[in-house]
C-alpha cells in the first residue's frame, strides 16, 4: 500500500491560492478579478490556514478548489479571452490603418452575457431581494455620474433608468418604511415581499475625481455591469407582480397631444418618468388591492390571542395607517429643497405632490393652487405666503414617515429651529443610551410630564432671582398703578375703597393667645412629660445602607464569576469588556447630554435676566418721563 | 524648358496603335500629330472618354520612360534611357534594343530598313517593332482601305515561301530555304564568298541599296522611294512625306470650361435618357426592402441601439422556486452594512457631536482609522439646504466593492449570549450559611510578619509564630496576648497539638524544634504534660547514624524551662514546615535543604525519629497526615505523593500541573485534597476519582499562601498575597455519584499590603465557623 503522504487530502486541497487559480484559469489578473465579481466568487477562510496553504504560515488569498473548477466550465471566460484577441486585432488594424477590417471588427465586438449569471447567483427571487442593498446603493452613486474614461455615458444612463424604474415600483407598491437623512445621504427602507430593502441614496454631486489608491472606479464599474442586468430582471418581476407595464409607461390620459409630447416623444416620456409624479400603465384593470389587506387582518383576528400574533396585528395596522399617511394632503416642494427624496416619500404615502414647473418635468399645479395643504420650504423666510398652508421644513416628512402618524407641525415651522432629527433604524430594545427625544416618542405621556417638570424646575430656579427682580417689578406696578389712578380722576368715577388692610393684624393675635394657655397649665404639662417618659417609644427602623448592600452583591457576583469554567474565561471576560464599553459610552453620552441641558438652562436664563433688566430700564426710563 | 506630353493607354480605340512613345527629342509635328490622336488634354483637365490614367513626364526632369501595360495585358517593357541629351541615333538604337536579342550585333541601316518593311516577317516579332513600323505606315492608310490590309499584302508578299514565320538559320545547313506552293524547295541562291561580296561591293554601283530577303535569300534593290522612306525615318520624321505637319489646330472639343450654360433653357425632362441598369437596380433594392431583406441605415441604427442594451424577461417564474443550477460551492452571502444610529443624523441630539477631547483623539487615530470609536465625525445642519456631498461616500462604496470580492468569508458561529449565562449556577451564600462574614477581631503585638498560627483544640486560645522571632500565645474572646516566647531565630511555624488531652505546641524556629508547654488553660492538663515531657523514655532501639547526624533530641535549658520549652529536637537543617498526626504522638517536619532526608517524622512518646525516605523525589514543600488512615502527603514542588506508612510504599501520585505549590489541606473525611500553588490557582483533588484535579479555581488574584479545611462545618478557607480571604464551600456528599459542591461564599479584605505579601496563613477555629489569618502586616485577624 502507498503511504500517503502530506497534503495530498484533506483542507490542502481543498483551497487554492490565487497565484495557482490564476494559473489554472490561464487569466490575467485582472480579468480573473472580473470574472470573480461577475460570478460572485470569493476568498474563503480556512479553518486551519496553516494547513490548507500546505505548511506556510503567511496569509494568501485562497479560494475554494471547487469554486475554481466552476469557473473553469464558464461561458464568459471565452469571452475574456476574446477580449483579449479583439484589442490585438483592432490594434493591428489601427496601426496598419486599415480602417474597413477595423469597421468591420468593432461591428463584431463580443458582448458578455450575464443573464445566466444572474440566475446562477440567486437561484430564487428571494435571494435576489436579499442582495438588493449593496446593488441598489451603488446603482444609486453611479446614477449621478458625469461621463469617465471607465465608466461610459451609457452606463450610468442605464443605472439612472433602472433606479427610476425601482423607484417607480417602491411608490406603487407603497413598500417604503423608514427613511433617514444622515450626513452621507438619504437611507431608505422597504420592505419588499417580506425582505428589507435598505439603500442610500447620496447628497447632490456626490462625484469628486479620486486617486487611484483612493478608488479605483474600474472595480466599481464592473461592479455595476453585473448588478444593472440583475436589477432590470428584478424590476421586470416586481413590475409585473402588480400588473404595471415594463419598462414603465404611461396611460394615454397623461400623454395628451401637447405640442411638446409631439416634438420628441421619447425624451418627453422619459422625463415624466423620471419625475415619479404619474401613475403608470397597468395591464390589468383593477386599480387598488386594499381589499386583501382586510383580509389578511380578520384571519389575524380569528387566530386567537398570543402575543405574536397581537404585535403581528398590531404591525400590520400600522403599516395599513403608513400606506394612507398624506392621502388627501397636497404638498408644493419649493426650488431649494431636494426634490426626488420627498417626492418618493409624498407619493408613496398617498399624496399629492407639485413643484414649479420650471426646476424639472412633470409638475400637475403650481404655486398659486388653493388646495395645498402644506408647502416644503428650507428658507429661512418667504416673502409671499398663503395662509391656507403650512410652511414645514423637509424634515417634517421624514419625521412623519418614521413615526407613522401626521406630526404637528409648529415644531417644523418655516425658520423653526428643528427637533433632532432620529436614526429610525436603532433597534429600540437595546439597553444602551436612549436620547431623551426619543423616549418622548417611545412614550407620549412622558414628553408632558418632562416639559412640566422642566418648567416646574426652572420656576424654582426663578423664584430666587423674583426676589432679587422684586423691588423693580414693584416699582413698574406701582408706576402702572399710579397712572390708572391718575386716570380714573381724571374720568371721575366712583370712589375706590382700598380693601388690602386688613390682613397682618390676624396672624399677631393668635400668637398672644398661645402664651396665655402655657402659663395657665404648666401642672398639666408636666404630668404629660412624665408620662411620655413612661410610654413605649417608637422604635427606629433599621436603616438599610444600600451602598453596603450593593458592594456586597457585587463582590459576591465576583466571586461567582471567577468561577466560569476556564475554556469560557476569554470569552466571558470579552463579553464583560464589551459591556464595559458600552455602559461607558452610554454614561458619556449622558453626562453630556446633562452638561448641555445645564448650559442651555443658563443661557436662557440670563437671556430672561437681561430682558428684564432692559425691561425695567425702559420702565425706569419712561416713569422719569412720566414724572 | 519642359513639354508636356502625355502617355495615354487607350483600350477601346480602333486603332492598332495602344502605346505611343514619345521622347523628348520629338520633334513638334510629332507631337502635334499625336494630339491629334490621342486628344491630348491639357494639363490639369481629366480625361473624359477613358479611364485610364492619365500620366504627365516632364521630360527634362525624369528620364524614365514607362510602358504601361495595355489592356489585353501585354507587358511592353521599360526601361531607362542612360541619356535623354542623345540624338537620334541613341533613339534607334534604344528601338534596336527593344526589339530582341537576336538580331546581331552590327545593326545596319538596311537591316533596320527591311525589318520594317517586312515587321511580321521577323522572327522577334516583338510588338515594338512592329508599333514602330505601324506607326511608319499609319500615315499612309486609307480610309476607304480595310484596317489590315496592309499586313495582308505583307504576307502576300513573301507567297513563295511557305515556312512562315520560324528563325530561318534553322535552314542554314541546307540547301534549302524552305518550300514554295507547290511544296518545291526553295533553294538557296548561290552564296558567294567573302571575295565575292567584296567584288561586288566594287563592281555594283547599287551594291549599298542592296539587301538580302532572309525568306528567300533573294537579293533586293531597294528603289529610290524606299530610301527616301527610310531616310525620313532615321532622321524621325513623319515617314508620310504628303504629312503637312503644320496645318491649323482645330479645337474640335473646346478646352475651356463655360462657366455659363450656352443656352438659356435648361434641359427638358424628355431629353433624360434614364439608365436601364440603374432601373433595375433600384427595383432590385426598393423589392429588398418591400421583403425586408435589406434595411435603411436608420432603421439599421436603431436596431443597433436597441441591440447594444440589456434586454430583460421573466427571469424567475415564481418568487421562492428555485432551478436545480450549478452554484459556487456552499455560497456564504456577504452580510450587510451596519444601519446608522443617531450619530450619522444631519440633525443628531446634541450629545452625539463630539466634544473638544473627542475631537481630538478621533483626529489623532488618523492612521488607525479602526479604532476610532465612529469612523465619522458626526455633523450638525441647521437645516437639509445646508449640507454637502459626504467626502468619503466614494471611498466607502469603494472598500465595500472589495470587501464583496476580496475578502476572505467562512461560516461563524456567533455566539449571543449574556456574559451571565457563562456563569455555573451555583446555590447563592445566603442559603450556605453559616460562614464567617465580617472581620470580628484583629490580634496585635507583633512587630514583624506573623508566618503561622495555630488553634488549640478546644479554641479557647491561639498561637502565633513571627518573623520578629516570638511566639505569642492569644486568648480568643478577649483578644489578649497571654505570653510571649522568645526564641533565637525567626519562627516558621507552629502548631498546637490537636490532641486534647495534651497542651503541646510545636514550634519551628531555625534548626530547632521546640515543644512547648503554653501553660494555659486547664492546670491539670498542663501538670499532665509537663510530667509527660518531664523525662525521657529509655531508648530501646540504637537509631542509625543517618537519622542520629539529622536530628538530636534533647531537654530543655533552664532558662528555655522557664519560657515553657520542654524539648528541643535539633535537626541538621533550617525546618519550614511541623504537622501533627491527628492523635498528637506522631509530629512531621519538613527542611527544605535537607535533600534525601528533608522529611522527618518523629514519634513524641518514644522520642524517636525516622526519615520516611531514603531518595529525594524533588524539593518537598509541604507535608501532610492522612486524618484517618495511615497515610502521608508529600507536595514536591509540581506533585504530590501519597505513601502508606504502614507498608510503605507509594500509592498514588497527584499531577497538579502547576509550578509550585505552597500548601495542602485535606478533607477532615480524608477523601478530598486541597492544594493551594504560587501560579493563583487552588486545586480540588477528589482522591477516589483521578490523579488530575477535579476543580481548578482561579479564586485569587496573586499567589495562594494557604488552605484550610474546617473540621466541622463544610467550608474551606484561602490566604493570598492580595491581601484577601476567601471563604468557600465546599461540601463533599456521602452519595459517591455526586461530586463535591464548590461556591466561594466571601471575600474578606481587610489585611494591609506589606512588601508584596499579604496574607502569609490561614486557620479555622476547630468548633465555630471563624478562620484566623495572618498577615505581613504583623497582625492576626479573626472573621466571624
Amino acid at each position: 500500500m502507498r503511504r500517503p503522504k502530506k497534503y495530498e487530502s484533506g483542507e490542502a486541497t481543498q483551497y487554492i491560492s490565487r497565484r495557482a487559480a490564476l494559473r489554472k484559469l490561464q487569466l490575467s489578473l485582472n480579468d480573473f478579478r472580473r470574472l470573480c465579481i461577475l460570478k460572485g466568487v470569493y476568498p474563503r477562510e480556512p479553518k486551519h490556514r496553516r494547513r490548507a496553504q500546505k505548511g506556510s504560515s503567511e496569509i494568501k488569498v485562497l479560494y475554494h478548489t471547487k469554486d475554481i473548477r466552476f469557473l473553469l466550465h464558464e461561458s464568459i471566460v471565452w469571452t475574456l479571452r476574446d477580449y483579449k484577441i479583439f484589442a490585438k486585432k483592432s490594434n493591428r488594424d489601427r496601426a496598419i490603418k486599415d480602417f474597413r477590417n477595423l469597421k468591420r471588427r468593432l461591428a463584431l465586438f463580443p458582448e458578455i452575457k450575464l443573464d445566466h449569471i444572474v440566475k446562477e447567483r440567486y437561484p430564487t427571487f428571494i435571494d435576489a431581494l436579499k442582495d438588493l442593498d449593496d446593488c441598489l446603493t451603488l446603482l444609486f452613486l453611479f446614477s449621478t455620474f458625469p461621463s469617465l474614461h471607465l465608466i461610459p455615458r451609457e452606463q450610468s444612463n442605464l443605472c439612472r433608468r433602472l433606479t427610476i424604474e425601482f423607484l417607480h415600483y417602491v411608490i406603487a407598491s407603497k413598500s417604503l418604511r423608514k427613511v433617514f437623512i444622515s450626513i452621507k445621504g438619504y437611507y431608505f427602507q422597504a420592505e419588499i415581499k417580506g425582505q428589507k430593502v435598505t439603500w442610500i441614496v447620496p447628497h447632490y454631486y456626490p462625484f469628486k475625481p479620486q486617486s487611484r489608491q483612493e478608488v479605483d472606479f474600474k472595480v466599481m464599474s464592473i461592479f455595476v455591469e453585473f448588478y444593472t442586468i440583475m436589477l432590470g430582471f428584478t424590476n421586470f418581476r416586481l413590475f409585473h407582480g402588480l400588473n404595471l407595464a415594463y419598462p414603465p409607461q404611461f396611460p394615454s390620459s397623461v400623454l395628451q397631444d401637447s405640442e411638446e409630447s409631439l416634438k420628441d416623444e421619447a425624451s418627453f416620456v422619459s422625463d415624466r418618468i423620471a419625475a415619479l409624479n404619474f401613475e403608470l400603465l397597468r395591464t390589468d384593470k383593477v386599480q387598488e388591492d386594499e381589499e386583501e389587506l382586510d383580509i389578511d387582518m380578520e384571519l389575524l383576528e380569528q387566530d386567537g390571542d398570543s402575543k405574536r400574533i397581537i404585535k403581528m396585528k398590531q404591525e400590520a395596522q400600522e403599516v395599513s395607517r403608513l400606506r394612507t399617511l398624506f392621502k388627501g394632503l397636497k404638498f408644493f416642494i419649493n426650488r431649494e429643497v431636494p426634490r426626488e427624496p420627498l417626492v418618493i416619500l409624498i407619493r408613496s404615502f398617498g399624496g399629492k405632490v407639485s413643484w414649479d414647473s420650471s426646476i424639472f418635468a412633470g409638475s400637475t399645479y403650481d404655486e398659486g393652487d388653493e388646495t395645498i395643504t402644506h408647502q416644503i420650504v428650507d428658507r429661512p423666510s418667504i416673502s409671499t405666503q398663503y395662509i391656507s398652508r403650512d410652511y414645514i421644513q423637509p424634515q417634517w416628512v421624514f419625521d412623519c414617515v418614521n413615526q407613522r402618524q401626521l406630526l404637528p407641525t409648529n415644531k417644523y415651522f418655516i425658520g423653526e429651529t428643528l427637533p433632532p432629527h432620529l436614526s429610525p433604524f436603532v433597534d429600540s430594545k437595546r439597553d444602551s443610551y436612549i436620547p431623551p427625544e426619543e423616549k418622548a416618542l417611545l412614550d407620549p405621556s412622558l414628553i408632558e410630564t418632562h416639559v412640566q417638570s422642566d418648567d416646574d424646575s426652572e420656576d424654582e430656579a426663578q423664584e430666587e432671582e423674583e426676589t432679587v427682580d422684586q423691588e423693580l417689578l414693584d416699582a413698574q406696578l406701582q408706576l402702572a398703578y399710579q397712572q390708572e389712578t391718575a386716570e380714573y380722576k381724571k374720568f371721575g368715577g366712583p370712589d375706590g375703597v382700598n380693601e388690602d388692610e386688613e390682613d397682618p393684624e390676624d396672624d399677631d393675635d393668635n400668637e398672644d393667645d398661645d402664651e396665655e394657655e402655657e402659663e395657665l397649665d404648666e401642672k398639666t404639662k408636666r404630668l404629660q412629660e412624665e408620662k411620655q417618659k413612661m410610654s413605649v417609644q417608637s422604635g427606629k427602623v433599621h436603616k438599610v445602607n444600600k451602598r453596603q448592600v450593593h458592594k456586597a452583591e457585587v463582590d459576591e457576583h465576583r466571586l461567582q464569576a471567577r468561577m466560569v469554567k476556564p475554556r469560557h474565561r476569554n470569552l466571558f471576560r470579552k463579553l464583560i469588556r464589551e459591556k464595559q464599553s458600552k455602559e461607558k459610552e452610554e454614561w458619556l453620552l449622558r453626562k453630556k447630554r446633562r452638561t448641555i441641558e445645564a448650559s442651555e438652562k443658563e443661557a436662557r436664563k440670563t437671556a430672561k435676566r437681561e430682558a428684564r433688566k432692559e425691561a425695567a430700564a425702559a420702565a425706569a426710563k419712561a416713569s422719569k418721563l412720566g414724572k | 524648358m519642359t513639354k508636356k506630353l502625355a502617355l495615354k493607354r487607350r483600350g477601346k480605340d480602333s486603332e492598332p496603335t495602344n502605346e505611343v512613345v514619345a521622347s523628348s527629342e520629338a520633334s513638334e509635328n510629332e507631337e502635334e500629330e499625336e494630339d491629334l490622336l490621342q486628344a491630348v488634354k491639357d494639363p490639369g483637365e481629366d480625361s473624359t472618354d477613358d479611364e485610364g490614367i492619365d500620366q504627365e513626364y516632364h521630360s527634362d526632369s525624369s528620364e524614365e520612360l514607362q510602358f504601361e501595360s495595355d489592356e489585353e495585358g501585354n507587358y511592353l517593357g521599360r526601361k531607362q534611357s542612360s541619356s535623354a541629351e542623345e540624338d537620334e541615333e541613341s533613339s534607334d538604337e534604344e528601338d534596336n534594343e527593344e526589339e530582341g536579342s537576336t538580331d546581331e550585333e552590327e545593326v545596319e541601316d538596311e537591316e533596320k530598313v527591311s525589318k520594317s518593311k517586312q515587321s511580321d516577317d521577323k522572327p522577334s516579332g516583338s510588338g515594338a517593332a512592329s508599333k514602330k513600323a505601324l506607326t511608319a505606315e499609319l500615315p499612309k492608310r486609307d480610309s476607304s482601305k480595310p484596317e489590315y490590309q496592309d499586313s495582308d499584302t505583307s504576307d502576300e508578299e513573301d507567297i513563295r515561301n511557305t515556312v512562315g514565320n520560324i528563325p530561318m538559320h534553322w535552314y542554314d545547313e541546307y540547301k534549302h530555304i524552305g518550300y514554295d506552293w507547290d511544296a518545291k524547295k526553295i533553294i538557296k541562291p548561290p552564296q558567294g564568298d567573302q571575295i565575292d561580296e567584296f567584288l561586288r561591293k566594287i563592281e555594283d554601283p547599287d551594291f549599298w541599296r542592296t539587301v538580302k530577303d532572309p525568306l528567300t535569300g533573294q537579293d533586293v534593290r531597294l528603289t529610290d522611294e524606299d530610301i527616301a522612306l527610310i531616310k525620313r525615318i532615321v532622321s524621325g520624321r513623319i515617314p508620310n512625306k504628303d504629312h503637312e505637319e503644320y496645318e491649323p489646330w482645330i479645337e474640335w472639343f473646346t478646352s475651356e470650361v463655360e462657366k455659363m450654360p450656352i443656352k438659356n433653357v435648361p434641359d427638358h425632362k424628355r431629353s433624360f435618357l434614364p439608365s436601364v441598369s440603374e432601373k433595375k437596380r433600384v427595383s432590385r433594392m426598393v423589392h429588398a426592402l418591400k421583403m425586408g431583406w435589406m434595411k435603411t441605415t436608420e432603421e439599421v441604427e436603431r436596431e443597433k441601439q436597441a441591440k447594444r442594451g440589456p434586454k430583460f424577461y421573466m427571469l424567475w417564474e415564481t418568487d421562492t422556486s428555485r432551478e436545480h443550477m450549478r452554484r459556487i460551492h456552499d455560497p456564504v452571502s456577504a452580510p450587510k452594512r451596519d444601519l446608522p444610529g443617531h450619530a450619522e443624523s444631519y440633525n443628531p441630539p446634541p450629545e452625539y457631536l463630539f466634544d473638544a477631547k473627542e475631537t481630538k483623539e478621533w483626529l489623532k487615530l488618523k492612521d488607525e482609522p479602526h479604532k476610532r470609536k465612529l469612523h465619522f465625525m458626526p455633523q450638525k445642519f441647521k437645516s437639509l439646504r445646508e449640507v454637502p456631498a459626504y467626502s468619503r461616500y466614494l471611498r466607502e462604496r469603494f472598500l465595500r466593492c472589495l470587501d464583496l470580492y476580496l475578502c476572505p468569508r467562512a461560516k461563524r458561529v456567533k455566539l449571543n449570549i449574556d456574559a451571565e449565562y457563562l456563569i455555573p449556577k451555583l446555590p447563592s451564600p445566603r442559603d450556605l450559611q453559616p460562614f464567617p462574614t465580617v472581620e470580628s477581631m484583629v490580634y496585635r503585638g507583633h512587630t514583624d510578619l506573623v508566618r503561622s498560627v495555630s488553634v488549640e483544640p478546644k479554641g479557647e486560645y491561639l498561637v502565633s509564630g513571627s518573623d520578629d522571632k516570638t511566639v505569642k500565645i492569644w486568648e480568643i474572646a478577649t483578644g489578649r496576648c497571654i505570653r510571649t516566647i522568645e526564641t533565637d531565630e525567626v519562627v516558621r511555624c507552629v502548631a498546637w497539638c490537636p490532641n486534647p488531652k495534651l497542651s503541646i505546641i510545636a514550634v519551628a524556629t531555625g534548626n530547632r524544634l521546640l515543644l512547648v508547654n503554653p501553660k494555659v488553660g486547664d492546670k491539670v492538663l498542663v501538670q499532665k504534660t509537663d510530667d509527660l515531657l518531664a523525662e525521657a523514655p529509655s531508648q530501646d532501639v540504637i537509631e542509625s547514624e543517618r537519622i542520629k547526624t539529622a536530628v538530636q533530641w534533647s531537654n530543655a535549658e533552664a532558662d528555655e524551662q522557664e519560657k515553657g520549652v520542654r524539648v528541643v529536637i535539633t535537626h541538621f537543617k533550617p525546618i519550614r514546615q511541623v504537622t501533627w498526626h491527628g492523635r498528637g504522638d506522631y509530629l512531621a517536619t519538613v527542611m527544605p535543604e535537607g535533600a534525601n532526608r528533608s522529611a522527618l517524622i518523629h514519634q513524641l512518646s518514644k522520642r524517636r525519629s525516622q526519615i520516611p525516605f531514603s531518595k529525594s523525589k524533588g524539593l518537598i514543600q509541604f507535608v501532610l497526615f492522612h486524618p484517618v488512615k495511615p497515610c502521608f502527603f508529600v507536595a514536591t514542588q509540581h506533585n504530590i505523593r501519597i505513601y502508606d506508612l504502614v507498608k510503605q510504599e507509594l500509592v498514588k501520585k497527584l499531577l497538579t500541573n502547576s509550578k509550585w505549590i505552597s500548601g495542602m489541606s485535606i478533607h477532615p473525611k480524608g477523601d478530598n485534597l486541597l492544594v493551594s500553588t504560587y501560579d493563583k490557582k487552588m486545586l480540588w483533588f477528589d482522591l477516589d476519582l483521578s490523579t488530575k484535579p477535579y476543580q481548578t479555581m482561579r479564586l485569587h488574584r496573586n499567589a495562594v499562601r494557604s488552605v484550610a479545611f474546617h473540621r466541622r462545618y463544610p467550608l474551606f478557607a484561602s490566604g493570598s498575597d492580595d491581601q484577601a480571604v476567601i471563604v468557600s464551600h465546599g461540601m463533599v456528599y456521602n452519595d459517591l455519584l455526586q461530586n463535591p459542591l464548590i461556591v466561594p461564599l466571601k471575600k474578606l479584605q481587610t489585611h494591609e499590603k506589606r512588601d508584596e505579601f499579604g496574607v502569609l496563613d490561614v486557620n479555622w477555629h476547630p468548633v465555630q465557623p471563624w478562620v484566623f489569618s495572618t498577615g505581613a502586616d504583623s497582625t492576626i485577624r479573626l472573621y466571624t
